[in-house]
């Protein structure tokens, strides 16, 4: 996934829409299915004019499906009355392209406006929605539910920054000192409070090739530092298999390695410290939480040479469980069998961490059976494909 | 009687079919100056011409590629092999067997000199294209003809590659309508180059992801999106020996000229965790709309992007997109001919699917093409994200054999 940093506001929902779209038509006659089409409005955006086939729609579901008929980029928002507050946004929409707006609008008075050229206020009109029977009410404690969330999670990723600089230094102290029994036993734990908050730390495209690079991801010429730079340093078993040498850091290179890693960790700590995340921030990170999970830790690829992948998955796991927590309060509200879905695969996936815990820790990667690691990657994908529609529900 | 693969069908009347229409206004290329259309509408194209067939033919719709060790020094042996690979290419090209007695017209008491499969096929567009590995040269002695150009590819950022299904002295690419035909040109030649060579690695692809001709519809990868646009395509002749071609006056152009370099890689996808991206996601990774192929920036699937066209947060072509990071504008115009060919081998250890792009180029200079635009791909394409790089490999394609030669003989002869 896209950086959750740097992901715009999700509001067109596609699979939504088509539900919309198609589920009334079987159960309820003629009269929902009307209601189904009169919530479906369609916007033709030019560089000088914003048309819509209809000024009002009864309270529900909305879809808006906006053409870009002008020369420029354009922009479709539902504001409401005040003409200030989005309900609803769409960007991007390149000329001679489509895209839809999916929102829930309860019965008020609403301004619709187009922006081609993305500039100024844009081309504004009235737009009233109704009163409807079959409308699912918005609840009005939402806002106080994401206010709740955002500030939940705000506290959730600097704790988990200020433990990952605390065990840091502590790692890098007993590496430099050459203490290594002690560095082994710091490192996975340490890595652990940077796995649970990973696609933040990770969205800080200057720091993260520096901290957390694996071998195979350099460029040419790149120098290799790092966490997995010292991991190699002090797990050089795998290193030295098939008859290859490893020359181990010298003394002068350990305090290079280990001042380096530091002082990234106490720049990356300094701005998460000023982070503020928006919902689909949260759910987002949630999702991509379980995507490192997929491509790196249930392959054995992120501790290649410490074996130490299972610390990393179940800190992924926690990180997304957290952000997931944070949201389900308003998922409860839209979408209550997806919350249920997640609290049960979750759970399974859980069951199968907890059965490869040893003492503190967990099972080595490589004494994993071949369908022990199947039976995790299969809870991976159970879980990731609703969480993937974790962001769109909770917005929707 | 001899069974001909053509004379069974009845055809061999040259027909404006598929190939037809690509011939019209051009002349240059030997794939298509003659092009008979045999069997509903599958052209057999001409094996020898000043250019080898199967680099700016239509892409056909299915690929065999094998890239084979060298088990001999011998030059003369190697002489051997290219003068029967060459016979035996020219005739199953042209829908005939691979020996030329036949798969069942010979002695009771010999096994056939053509394995068969292939009986009753039209010759389904076959293409065979032969090219030379770094090894090749050492291993015959030829250093000082080998191109500095054939160098060996650099490690790239990501790049996890299998040594196993990796380079290789020398590559056979066999492309055709019918997989089958396909295969059986690769089996056929790896059988006649036993004693001589050895398969190290092949690999199937089971559906063309670009077009190389204005005459072709951009298919789709295996993330669903078109892809490829920019392509050289086979009427653009200027372009063509400008980013192709090998030159007379370029390193190697003794032997070289009129030939070209091939990068194969296998590019994996993560296909599962690809799946659960938003399709807006997808569309900005990619740079183009998912439906009809679009740039971001509007139009039609043929539109030029417009990359400085400002969006709401940046430019609406994002700064990471696959679109941008490849196309030529954006890397000092630097094109390549690319008929890439999707493949699935089945599932891996997980249960995902082993799948992606098997991706072939054909450049002038790899280090003057490839190289870079891999490099700030690996780098800076949000596409990587969901790829693995899984094989790599490089040859020299030497061009065309004229009448009564072999494949490669101004470097060996």
């Amino acid at each position: 996934m896209r950086l959750p940093l740097l992901v715009a506001a999700l509001v067109a929902v596609p699979a939504l829409a088509a539900c919309t779209e198609n589920a009334p038509s079987s159960g309820g006659g003629a009269g929902e299915s009307d209601a189904a089409s009169a919530r479906t409005v369609t916007v033709r955006s030019t560089d000088d004019a914003c048309d819509l086939s209809a000024t009002q729609a009864p309270a529900g579901t909305l879809t808006f499906d906006v053409a870009n008929a002008g020369t420029q980029v354009t922009e479709f928002y539902l504001l409401g009355e005040d003409g200030l507050r989005i309900v609803g946004e769409v960007e991007n929409i390149g000329p001679a392209l489509d895209r839809q707006l999916v929102v829930d609008a309860p019965a008020g008075t609403y301004v619709t406006a187009c922006k081609p050229g993305m500039k100024g206020e844009g081309i504004r009109a009235a737009f009233t929605v109704t009163d409807s029977t079959d409308a699912q009410q918005a609840s009005a404690d939402d806002q106080q539910l994401v206010e709740q969330a955002q500030a939940n999670y705000d506290a959730y990723v600097q704790d988990q920054s200020d433990q990952l600089l605390v065990r840091t230094e502590q790692f890098v102290a007993a590496y430099e000192a050459g203490e290594d029994d002690r560095a082994r036993a710091i490192y996975a734990d340490a890595r652990t409070h940077w796995e649970r908050i990973e696609t933040v730390a990770e969205s800080f495209g200057d720091l993260d090739p520096k901290m957390d690079a694996r071998e195979a991801d350099l460029e040419p010429g790149q120098r290799w530092t790092g966490w997995h730079r010292i991991e190699k340093d002090l797990w050089p078993a795998r290193a030295r298999e098939d008859g290859r040498a490893y020359t181990p850091l010298t003394e002068q290179q350990r305090t290079t390695y280990g001042d380096d890693l530091l002082a990234n960790t106490r720049t990356l700590d300094r701005r998460i410290q000023q982070l503020d995340f928006t919902v689909d921030q949260i759910a987002n990170g949630s999702r991509g939480l379980l995507e490192e999970v997929a491509t790196g830790k249930v392959t054995g690829e992120e501790e290649y040479w410490s074996r130490t992948d299972l610390w990393d998955f179940q800190a992924n796991v926690d990180g997304a469980r957290v952000g997931y927590e944070g949201v389900r309060p308003i998922l409860e509200q839209k979408d209550p069998d997806l919350a249920k879905r997640l609290d049960q695969r979750f759970t399974e996936l859980q069951t199968l961490l907890d059965a490869q815990r040893v003492g503190d820790g967990f099972t080595p990667y490589d004494d994993l059976a071949p369908d022990e690691v199947k039976a995790l990657s299969d809870a991976v994908n159970a879980l990731s494909e609703p969480l993937s529609e974790l962001t769109a529900a909770v917005l929707g | 009687m001899k069974v001909s693969r053509r004379g069974l069908l009845g055809g061999g009347a040259a027909v404006a079919g598929v190939g037809g229409a690509f011939v019209a206004g051009r002349t240059s290329s030997p794939a298509t100056a003659d092009v008979a259309n045999v069997g509903g509408g599958q052209p057999a194209f001409p094996f020898r011409g000043t250019h080898q067939a199967g680099v700016v033919t239509p892409a056909q719709e299915r690929l065999h590629f094998a890239a084979f060790d060298l088990t001999t020094d011998s030059r003369d042996d190697v002489v051997a092999l290219l003068q029967a690979w060459t016979d035996a290419a020219e005739r199953m090209t042209q829908g005939e067997g691979a020996g030329p007695v036949g798969p069942t017209e010979g002695a009771a008491n010999l096994p056939p000199d053509d394995t068969g499969e292939a009986i009753g096929l039209p010759p389904s567009g076959l293409t065979i294209t032969f090219g030379f590995g770094p090894g090749f040269f050492e291993r015959l002695g030829l250093d000082d003809r080998k191109p500095a150009a054939l160098a060996d590819l650099p490690h790239f950022p990501g790049d996890t590659l299998d040594p196993a299904r990796s380079g290789g002295d020398l590559c056979v690419q066999a492309c055709a309508q019918d997989p089958q035909v396909a295969v059986h040109a690769v089996r056929n030649l790896a059988r006649i180059g036993f004693g001589a060579v050895a398969v190290r690695w092949s690999q199937l692809g089971f559906g063309r992801t670009s077009s190389t001709s204005t005459t072709q519809s951009t298919p789709r990868n295996l993330f669903g999106f078109k892809d490829g646009t920019a392509n050289v395509k086979a009427e653009e002749d200027a372009a063509l020996e400008e980013h192709v071609w090998v030159q007379p006056g370029d390193d190697g152009g003794d032997w070289l000229a009129g030939g070209s370099y091939l990068v194969a890689r296998r590019i994996n996808m993560t296909i599962e965790v690809w799946d659960r991206q938003p399709l807006e996601d997808q569309e900005g990774f990619v740079g183009r709309t998912k439906a009809g192929g679009a740039p971001l920036s509007g139009g039609q699937e043929s539109t030029e992007p417009d990359f400085t066209m400002p969006g709401s947060d940046g430019p609406v072509i994002p700064e990471d997109a696959h679109v941008r990071v490849v196309h030529p504008s954006e890397n000092d115009g630097i094109r390549m001919l690319r008929p890439g060919y999707n493949f699935v081998d089945g599932s891996n250890a997980l249960g995902g699917l082993d799948a992606g792009l098997f991706f072939i180029a054909f450049v002038r200079d790899p280090g003057k093409q490839f190289v870079p635009v891999m490099n700030r791909m690996a780098t800076t394409d949000a596409l990587v994200e969901y790829l693995r790089f899984t094989s790599s490999a490089l040859f020299a394609v030497p061009p065309g054999a004229g009448p009564g030669e072999y494949v490669g003989q101004a470097l060996l002869a």
